[in-house]
């Protein structure tokens, strides 16, 4: 059992509070992603529950014990650096090996368990390398061997994929996952790269300034975003938020106005909407269509073809911008005038404090 | 300019003229060392090479005592020096606080000290504790003299292990003397040597306490050459190959570890 | 230099790595501290009370408090002017020449050409010469009238050899201690120009520079503060330069090549004169914090804890 529990616990330096109050709880075996701006305090707080860096305020538990004054290697945590961090003066054998040696495991025991890792990473042939003769992957491999070596309840990864070409990161991505099933390991995980934490994740935190603005799984937060910043971070297209006016309010939702004659009704509990309010209205580019009947009309001003899809960045009556996500086969042109419509289904609300109204259907994905 | 050939050639000139120009005295003196006393006064550059001014030396004025002086006292110095200036460094480095900064000034400081400013007390106190004319004595001036430099080149060595490396030795279980002995020292070994080389190479160079405060017994070196500025009879012979016996190590000291020579000398003050 | 070191920066901002276990750290920087505090404290002291006292090695029968007696003697003695002007002229000199002769070279050595690597090794090996055997390298077997390599040259071309160390002594020496420091300043300043990044360099060639305006425009501007750490540190090595003076001239012709350093040795160890000495002695200290003073705040605005 390796369960995490983190209570109100905030990170001060000199006047700078970098953590303000974190209440989270990690269960056994899950993949948990902290995602968040470069900032925003993810990497802090997972030094903070390896024990680099000191808690200034609340309480970590592991499996229900408070850890707060207990050393790094006795909470039974092992990390995975960004850099690696491998000790470039030993072998691959003897990096991964270091922590039992330290231990005084036998040397047998050891050889076995180094053994065991290697053969979980295809490290097998590297084994007599020093750090310095292996490649970037390879060099990650052995940092994550270093901490499969010592069987440890939690294992912590600081952005280990971001020192990697695409290529390689979209392939490591595949194997850390694989990797997790293996192990059946809990697992935390921090990225800034929102790709990474939908992928991955069991259960995501996104942090901001030092807060937590929402945890969830991953599809939670793509369909039912709490804020504007969540809504904003995740998905790749960034969600379009347009500022727009309430029309109307009642029991099937909240209607509003928005730029380029757009109206629509969006599917939320009206609670605390009145008529003439200023709000903001969200839809993602993928749930933007053009159609000739649609309601907002515009004109296409870039269109950035990847082949598979095309994005189209629209510009409206009123100089507001709008990304539409078409099929690659679209064959919309640059300065033609287009009609978009949007599915109210798939339509965000977000009041004038940033908060998303509720939703009055969850999404059936991330209802479990 | 340099893109022509011309252009090219004239640097190469220029860059090695000069060098040449830099090192003739040097050259001429291992040259002479090799030419007998007769032959020495003779500023020619063909000759017959001998090596009866290297025995002189030896057999007349026992050079190899004044050379066991100066690698006494500097590799004592040296290593008493690392001795106090490890821990100290290690400190600074790693457990940093808000006086850190001004203690290491402080330090540095220290150095700047005039040793002539000094002398009369010095001499004085060395008189009467017995250290006059001791290779000890010369050590612990030695010693203190170079202190702040060792200190102020280890902790910059120190700083340069990278930080996760250390903390993932503590991750891995690492307690502070495990740290020190399976991370840190492997890591910063080529710091320590050359900060080791530096304060050798300021011992076996110093020239006024060396002077001042030895006679007979603990005369390092630069005392012995000294002498030769009183000589009787013909001596460029025996002054050149006293020399180069004397020069030679630390010249090649020195080219070894000229990189790192300038954060020492600079006092970190020139990156 | 307590007041340099107090002066310097602001107070650096406690990030404290491991949050403070001060326990164990004091017992391993404390000898250091210590050793270093009675080093520096002691003897300033001794020689501030030295100079205020009649004490002559030789003469026992001078005790007791002099007053300013001892610096009165000083300052009104001929000698004493002279050997200030004289060091004001060696480190004078020695910086023009190991300054300006140093940032050329430290350009031309960071240049590209054939056998860089060696012709620089060559040029920087007189640093590591101790400084009694460069003296007499220099006054017997280069500067010799008679059998120096310098006269057999002058022969050869016809011209009659000159006695350095007669006619111009100070100079000579200048000349000497600029042979040993100029590798120094070289080192410094290669390491310094070596920092200046390529990219500005091309800009400005983009920009239409030719090597000479590149240098005033962009090099020397960069070398500013190495330059700057040169003189003060050479200034503060200069200052106390004796090993030189001793084994070739003595101090003289007269006092013609005694700099404060020598003057100082003289009336201390050769006149048995304690006092005098140590008025000497601190004078020369006083000169020393002054550079000291502006050379720590230079470091201190590098330093990073």
């Amino acid at each position: 059992m390796a369960t995490l529990a983190l209570r109100d616990v905030r990170k001060t330096y000199a006047n700078l509070e970098a953590i303000k109050g974190v209440t989270l709880d990690v269960e056994d075996r899950e993949f948990v992603v902290f995602v968040g701006p470069s900032g925003c305090g993810k990497s802090t707080l997972l030094r903070m529950i390896a024990g680099l860096e000191e808690i200034s305020g609340g309480d970590l538990l592991i499996d229900d014990r408070r850890v707060n004054d207990v050393g790094p290697a006795e909470r039974g945590l092992a990390m995975v650096f960004q850099s690696y961090a491998l000790y470039p003066h030993m072998t691959v054998a003897d990096n991964m090996g270091f922590a039992l040696k330290l231990a005084k495991v036998s040397k047998e025991e050891r050889n076995r368990k180094v053994a065991e890792a290697a053969r979980i990473l295809q490290l097998e042939p590297y084994l007599d390398r020093k750090p310095g003769q292996l490649s970037g992957g390879q060099r990650q491999r052995v940092a994550i061997g270093r901490a499969i070596v010592r069987n440890p309840k939690v294992f912590l990864f600081d952005e280990p994929l971001s020192n990697l070409d695409a290529a390689l990161r979209g392939q490591m991505r595949i194997e850390l996952a694989r990797l997790h099933e293996q192990l059946n390991a809990t697992m935390i995980y921090v990225t800034h790269d929102q790709v990474e934490a939908m992928t991955m994740a069991d259960k995501i935190v996104v942090l901001s300034a030092g807060r937590v603005e929402q945890v969830g799984s991953p599809l939670e937060l793509y369909h039912h975003p709490r804020n504007l910043f969540v809504a904003g971070f995740m998905g790749s297209p960034r969600m379009n938020l347009l500022p727009a006016t309430v029309t109307a309010s009642g029991a099937e939702g909240v209607t509003v106005a928005g730029p380029g004659g757009m109206s629509v009704t969006v599917p939320v509990s009206p609670d605390g909407f009145r008529v003439g309010s200023q709000v903001t209205l969200g839809v993602r580019p993928e749930h933007l269509t053009i159609t000739p009947d649609g309601s907002i009309s515009g004109h296409a001003l870039i269109a950035e073809r990847l082949g598979g899809l095309t994005l189209l960045h629209v510009e409206l009556q009123d100089k507001t911008m709008l990304v539409v996500q078409t099929d690659g086969s679209d064959a919309t042109r640059v300065h033609q005038q287009i009609r978009l419509a949007m599915v109210p289904a798939h339509t965000h609300l977000f009041g004038s404090d940033g908060l998303a109204a509720e939703h009055l259907q969850r999404n059936p994905l991330t209802v479990s | 300019m340099r893109h022509t050939l011309g252009g090219k050639i004239g640097l190469a000139v220029l860059g090695w003229g000069i060098a040449v120009v830099m090192f003739f005295p040097i050259f001429w003196m291992v040259l002479t060392g090799f030419k007998s006393e007769l032959q020495a006064v003779n500023p020619s550059l063909f000759f017959h090479p001998t090596l009866s001014s290297y025995a002189d030396v030896q057999s007349r004025a026992n050079y190899f005592a004044f050379a066991l002086n100066s690698v006494v006292i500097s590799v004592g110095g040296t290593l008493l020096a690392l001795l106090f200036a490890i821990p100290a460094a290690y400190v600074m480095a790693f457990f940093p606080t808000h006086r850190t900064r001004g203690t290491l000034l402080w330090m540095l400081s220290t150095k700047m000290l005039p040793p002539v400013g000094v002398l009369v007390p010095i001499y004085l106190l060395m008189r009467s504790t017995g250290l006059l004319d001791t290779r000890t004595g010369l050590i612990i001036i030695y010693m203190l003299m170079n202190l702040p430099i060792v200190v102020w080149m280890l902790f910059t060595f120190f700083k340069e292990v990278p930080r996760d490396i250390l903390e993932a030795g503590r991750m891995d279980g690492a307690g502070r003397m495990d740290e020190l002995r399976h991370v840190l020292l492997p890591l910063s070994l080529p710091g320590v040597a050359s900060t080791g080389l530096l304060s050798l190479i300021l011992c076996w160079n110093e020239a006024f306490w060396s002077l001042n405060l030895t006679s007979s017994r603990a005369a390092p070196l630069t005392a012995f050459i000294a002498s030769f500025s009183s000589p009787e009879g013909l001596f460029f012979g025996k002054l050149s190959a006293a020399s180069t016996l004397a020069v030679a190590p630390i010249l090649i000291f020195g080219w070894l570890s000229q990189r790192q020579l300038v954060r020492g000398l600079t006092f970190g003050a020139v990156k | 230099m307590l007041q340099a070191v107090q002066a310097s920066g602001p107070a650096s901002s406690s990030k404290s790595r491991r949050g403070g276990r001060s326990g164990m750290t004091m017992p391993l920087i404390a000898p250091s501290v210590v050793i270093l505090l009675i080093w520096s404290i002691v003897p300033l002291v001794m020689t501030l009370w030295f100079s205020f006292r009649h004490y002559n090695l030789v003469d026992p029968t001078q005790t007791g408090f002099a007053g300013f007696d001892n610096y009165v003697y000083l300052l009104t003695d001929p000698d004493f002017w002279a050997s200030l002007i004289n060091t004001l002229i060696l480190v004078g000199g020695v910086l023009l020449v190991t300054v300006c002769a140093g940032t050329l070279l430290a350009v031309l050595y960071d240049t590209e050409f054939f056998g860089r690597s060696i012709a620089r090794l060559l040029v920087i090996a007189p640093f590591f010469v101790m400084p009694t055997v460069s003296a007499l390298i220099w006054k017997n077997l280069m500067l010799h009238p008679i059998y120096g390599v310098l006269s057999a040259l002058f022969r050869d071309v016809g011209l009659s050899p000159i006695d350095w160390f007669s006619r111009a002594p100070l100079l000579t020496i200048v000349g000497i201690v600029s042979w040993e420091w100029l590798p120094f300043a070289i080192l410094i300043l290669l390491t310094a120009v070596q920092s200046l990044d390529h990219e500005q360099r091309e800009a400005a060639r983009m920009d239409g520079a030719g090597p000479v305006a590149s240098f005033f425009y962009i090099t020397l501007p960069h070398l500013r503060r190495a330059i700057g750490v040169v003189i003060m540190i050479e200034t503060i090595f200069l200052l106390t330069i004796f090993a030189e003076i001793d084994v070739t001239t003595a101090g003289g012709p007269g006092v013609a090549t005694t700099n404060l350093a020598f003057l100082i040795y003289a009336r201390a160890l050769l006149q048995f004169d304690v006092g005098g000495g140590s008025a000497g002695g601190v004078i020369a200290i006083i000169l020393a914090n002054i550079v000291a003073f502006f050379l720590v705040r230079s470091i201190a605005r590098n330093l990073e804890v």
